[in-house]
């Protein structure tokens, strides 16, 4: 490329990008795709389940909702298959605000994020909070021209996923709780390894490899650069406004919330606070002034009680 | 050095720092009102101009900010900062901020969804060499630019048969893309607006010195 950006790892460009020289506008390059993701940074976005929700969201100052049909806490709940969101779901949604709109769609399931990708969201999430099509293979991130956001516990499974094509990365935590305590474990595994990673001698970087069953190349550039290739947002168990501060201090660079708005007693302005509070995380006087007196969070779940745990899906 | 500001209650902050500590500013973030003491010029970073407008409010740096532009604070704005800089939005939000620094109608959007995100060579006026490669996220599209505002850079507009849109737009002190220079390496917008600062204070280099590698 003519004017490679230095933000964007050579290792994970795609084809497309790799065409995206002098002359016609190029889509759905690696570029354009992780550019999405910058432009969310230090943002909020909030899973919503109708058109009046997402209004809700985008009021409160979201950078963008993600539609689907059930809460996290509502599919585990009632249980049974959780699925891509109806279509008519989606498109309500996109006309009700002008912020992006995501979509899940199951692991391994390209045909739900074909249909996706057909609806013009702004981006896919590829989520184990939805029930896994496929037990072995995730889907091919490279032949879409539509972003996707892939969930990790680890340095391993965040790099196996930026080598499948994704251009964001989050936590998975464990949706559907309002309990931070999944998410902070993953963001400091995640995070703490690419610590210990950029102290490597560059002969172990092939154990690392090896160890993390992560593409080598990117292990590289990891260990050369001290940050993963794309950004790093927190997802799981979010309900307070202290949560997201926590999160961000960690070294998430945005954060996700699902059940923990919508399931609380004044939603408005628990995501208004929660907006606030990621945008100024290092301040404890504006923590503070936004936590106080927001009604109940969402009754959350203890994590070690749980029969299933949605991050162990996935691989 | 030259200090310039960013706005950092929302967006790609991190990306503006690097770009203009590459071109040799030192850069501060702003995320309050006193964060803008000693600061001689200020980027407004691209993110979503909905929720940094709400942030601008909460955050007290509404009304500075309004007096910076006033006092001509040399500014430069990509994106959603372009939105905030101009008089006057389509498709926005009846309650969205704008700051009116500089003479153009924007529409939010204009270029459509992620699905018509795209990158580009562009040729801008005042810039030597080869053309800049332009990242364009979900970007807004200049609809109209008043008389006194000086077109840097023209692309084909979104929809067929409408002609071009401007996509770099100058007035006085403040400096305008509708794409995301701080995605890429090249440095030489940020180095074109490191050049205004240091016109008006007399205090930083020329633009020849500046954009001229």
């Amino acid at each position: 490329m003519a004017a490679a950006p230095d933000t964007v790892p050579a290792s994970v460009a795609s084809p497309a990008a790799d065409a995206a020289a002098a002359g016609s506008p190029q889509t759905g390059t690696f570029t354009v795709k992780r550019g999405l993701a910058d432009m969310l940074r230090g943002g909020v976005i909030m899973d919503v389940v109708t058109a009046d929700q997402a209004k809700v969201a985008e009021d409160a100052g979201a950078v963008a909702v993600m539609a689907l049909e059930r809460v996290p806490a509502d599919i585990r709940a009632q249980g049974g298959v959780a699925r891509m969101s109806d279509p008519e779901l989606v498109e309500g949604i996109q006309r009700a605000v002008t912020i992006p709109v995501m979509a899940k769609a199951r692991i391994g399931h390209f045909a739900e994020a074909q249909v996706l990708q057909a609806l013009q969201v702004d981006y896919v999430d590829e989520s184990e909070v939805l029930t896994p099509a496929d037990e072995a293979n995730h889907i091919d991130k490279w032949a879409f021209g539509v972003p996707f956001v892939c969930g990790a516990t680890n340095l391993g499974e965040a790099l196996r996923r930026i080598g499948e094509g994704a251009a964001m990365i989050r936590s998975k935590g464990e949706a559907g709780t309002g309990n931070i305590v999944e998410a902070v474990r993953h963001l400091r595994a995640i995070l703490g390894d690419v610590r210990k990673l950029t102290q490597a001698d560059p002969a172990e970087r092939y154990a690392w490899a090896k160890q993390l069953g992560a593409p080598l190349e990117l292990v590289r550039e990891v260990a050369d650069t001290g940050r993963l290739p794309v950004p790093l947002f927190c997802a799981g168990g979010i309900a307070t406004p202290a949560d997201a501060a926590l999160v961000m201090q960690l070294g998430a660079e945005a954060v996700f919330v699902g059940s923990g708005i919508f399931k609380s007693e004044d939603p408005a302005r628990r995501a208004r606070a929660v907006v606030e509070a990621t945008a100024h995380y290092t301040d404890p006087d504006i923590l503070v002034k936004v936590s106080r007196g927001l009604g109940g969070a969402m009754p959350g779940l203890e994590v070690a009680t749980l029969e299933q745990r949605l991050a162990e899906r996935g691989w | 050095m030259v200090r310039v500001g960013i706005l950092a209650l929302q967006g790609d902050v991190a990306e503006h720092r690097h770009a203009l500590v590459d071109a040799g500013a030192e850069a501060v973030l702003i995320r309050r009102p006193a964060d803008l003491d000693g600061v001689d010029g200020l980027v407004l970073p691209g993110g979503e101009s909905t929720t940094v407008s709400m942030l601008l409010d909460s955050s007290g740096l509404a009304a500075p900010l309004a007096r910076a532009v006033r006092d001509g604070m040399p500014m430069f704005g990509t994106c959603a900062g372009m939105i905030l800089l101009a008089s006057s939005a389509e498709d926005g939000r009846p309650d969205q901020r704008l700051l009116g620094a500089i003479d153009i109608r924007v529409r939010r959007n204009g270029y459509g969804r992620q699905a018509q995100s795209f990158e580009c060579d562009v040729a801008i006026d005042g810039i030597d060499g080869a053309p800049v490669h332009a990242v364009f996220i979900r970007a807004p599209v200049v609809v109209s630019a008043g008389p006194g505002v000086d077109v840097l850079a023209r692309l084909p507009g979104p929809e067929p048969g409408t002609g071009a849109a401007p996509v770099v737009c100058r007035q006085g002190q403040v400096l305008v893309s509708a794409f995301h220079p701080e995605l890429t390496a090249d440095r030489r917008l940020h180095q074109l607006f490191l050049s205004m600062i240091g016109a008006r204070s007399g205090a930083g280099p020329g633009v020849a010195a500046l954009v001229g590698g």
